[in-house]
């Protein structure tokens, strides 16, 4: 039996979805649907938003409540880049990640220091305090937001959706490939194992801490990267970007589709954006059925809808650390 | 810096932070005692401002339709803790937090199709309609000081039913050690169902109470509901006295910074950026005090458990 720590996809599936991917664009256009086009790109956006999410809380066992805090701050690097002249996205979109990444080092500095409910609420504490600090900038739209005159330039025409959406896909392709490797790196080892069991990676003589933070600063540079993609996106940064619910709501993305399974990121944000979007299509009340959906899912796959594709049991991830 | 400007804003502090004690006592012992982070207790409280303002314009009586608001959320606390919560107890807080958010999501629009998407007006009693005047010339709101006296009459039964009574004793049993509350022969499912019940007519009681002040609406709920777990987080949890200072810590600064900080800025800095600071400030304010309670006392004020 293979270890517990050792996490893979399926070749195949991951080929035949790729192929699925890469095909969709031309697909929607010749069907006269290119508006999935951009939905798709969100759904991608998200993806990997919550995948970053789940490197932090799902391998790392930091269970964050915070983490819009740096999707915001990547978006808004990129939108302040913007409204001062620097369009160059391989200027802004590593400004973006660099931005958070620094973020994700002074919260985490401070927020480490605290465990389970206490840590939740710190890292939510910080995400509000960037919530209101962009409220603030009103040279920067302040309450409502900077809208983007263009989308960042890249040597690609980025202005036709199906451009911008063969990007995203080689973003997403390289941030779940980067998560896969770390997590099956020894890094990614040693920080399954703090989260299973600090005190004793503690006693063996790793410095837990500095594990933990370089974690939780990966996962907030991957966000800031998903920051910058919402804004192209969107083409509009607004500080409901960071907003407590769009924590939430990463973190529902997260718990959905798996905590500690590679694809839970992936998974959970297409489930949770596609029901969205079907049931909108429906009734106006299709936040009555998206709950009861969601509800029904934590009674009957506990472990999120990863789960259904592995047998294997994962080990128990937040309870001990949620204590 | 006008004095009475300085009672009348403390004043409001104090009324805001007991009606966030009602919110965080239920919110601190759920949590203290059953192990569960219910993030639908915002839902319970925009309940109970619905009924309220429901039976207020069927029956024509303020005081009938909280007592009713404060029965029938009581029930739906029952109903909800036998029906949902009850299986979430053994489960880890992540699938809590996506259960309870999914309860938000259905208690939202919920009330959305129940009520419409309009907020509702619940209008003080007429009794309560005129201001008093507390001091030559200084004039105060005769419902918030009637709020102000509920609030303490509720925060001083809470204390005599936690410390004084078997019930309380059992609850507080179960905050320091459930396991060994259960092994002396508590029936603790009991517990649990009447505590549900109980910290759902405290949510019940606060949006009926604030439901003449703040409109009543859909999402009235998420915006109190973070404020309510940070009190919780800074008092300790399963601590209602530490639920009790942290909501009146957090009551105070919230609503005298938010009046003070614009107009102490103004005299620092050119008015233009005092105006965009202030308001941010304020707001940020409160999340520093818990950053800063929760960096030297790392499991809150009071923690409950030794």
């Amino acid at each position: 039996m293979q270890s517990n720590l050792h996490h893979r996809f399926s070749t195949i599936a991951v080929i035949v979805l790729l192929a699925l991917l890469a095909v969709f664009p031309p697909a929607a256009s010749a069907l006269d649907q290119e508006f999935y086009i951009g939905v798709a790109s969100r759904l991608m956006i998200f993806a990997i938003a919550a995948t970053s999410l789940n490197l932090v809380i799902g391998f790392g066992g930091m269970v964050s409540l915070g983490h819009a805090a740096f999707f915001g701050t990547g978006a808004y690097t990129v939108g302040i880049l913007m409204q001062h002249g620097i369009v160059s996205a391989w200027l802004s979109w590593p400004a973006a990640i660099a931005v958070s990444a620094l973020l994700a080092a002074v919260i985490g500095l401070i927020s480490l220091r605290t465990r389970g409910m206490y840590f939740i609420m710190i890292t939510l504490a910080f995400a509000q305090m960037v919530y209101y600090l962009f409220i603030s900038l009103r040279a920067y739209g302040g309450d409502d937001g900077l809208s983007l005159p263009a989308r960042s330039t890249i040597g690609l025409d980025l202005a036709s959706d199906s451009a911008f959406y063969y990007v995203v896909l080689a973003l997403l392709s390289v941030s779940v490939l980067m998560v896969y490797r770390l997590v099956n790196s020894r890094f990614g080892r040693v920080v399954q194992a703090i989260r299973e069991n600090e005190t004793r990676m503690e006693a063996i003589g790793y410095p837990v801490f500095r594990y933990k933070l370089v974690c939780f600063i990966a996962g907030g540079a991957m966000a800031g990267l998903a920051g910058a993609l919402i804004a192209n996106q969107n083409m509009l940064v607004s500080p409901n970007l960071i907003h407590w619910t769009q924590s939430g709501t990463l973190m529902v993305m997260v718990i959905l589709g798996g905590v500690g399974y590679l694809a839970g990121g992936v998974l959970g944000a297409v489930a949770m954006l596609l029901l969205e979007e079907i049931l909108s299509g429906y009734t106006i009340h299709w936040q009555l059925g998206l709950g009861l959906i969601l509800l029904a899912v934590v009674m009957l796959l506990p472990n999120g809808l990863a789960s259904l594709f592995h047998r294997r049991r994962r080990a128990d991830v937040s309870r001990e650390d949620a204590k | 810096m006008d004095i009475t400007l300085l009672i009348e804003h403390s004043l409001n502090g104090l009324q805001f932070g007991l009606m966030l004690f009602l919110l965080a006592a239920g919110l601190t012992l759920v949590f203290g005692i059953m192990d569960l982070i219910n993030l639908a207790h915002g839902s319970l409280y925009m309940a109970g401002a619905y009924f309220a303002a429901t039976f207020n314009a069927l029956t024509g009586s303020f005081w009938i339709g909280m007592l009713l608001a404060v029965a029938a959320t009581a029930l739906l606390g029952a109903v909800l803790e036998l029906g949902v919560m009850r299986r979430l107890y053994g489960r880890d807080h992540l699938s809590q937090v996506l259960a309870t958010f999914a309860l938000i999501f259905i208690f939202n629009e919920g009330a959305r199709m129940l009520w419409g998407a309009q907020p509702l007006t619940l209008n003080a009693p007429p009794q309560l309609a005129q201001p008093v005047e507390l001091m030559p010339d200084f004039f105060y709101s005769s419902y918030r000081l009637f709020i102000i006296g509920a609030g303490i009459a509720v925060a001083a039964l809470l204390y005599l039913v936690v410390v004084k009574t078997r019930i309380g004793m059992m609850v507080r049993a179960g905050a320091s050690n459930r396991e060994m509350a259960i092994a002396m022969g508590v029936n603790i499912k009991l517990v649990f169902t009447l505590l549900f019940a109980f910290g759902a007519a405290l949510c019940a009681l606060a949006g009926s109470l604030l439901g003449p002040i703040l409109a009543v609406q859909v999402g009235m709920g998420e915006s109190i509901l973070i404020l309510a777990f940070v009190v919780v987080v800074i008092g300790g949890i399963g601590s209602v006295r530490g639920a009790l200072v942290g909501a009146l810590l957090v009551g105070i600064v919230d609503t005298l910074s938010r009046t003070l900080l614009p107009v102490t800025l103004r005299l620092l800095m050119p008015s233009d950026i005092a105006s965009t600071l202030g308001p941010a400030l304020a707001s940020i304010l409160i999340y520093v005090l818990m950053a800063a309670v929760l960096f030297y006392k790392p499991q809150g004020l009071f923690p409950a458990r030794g």
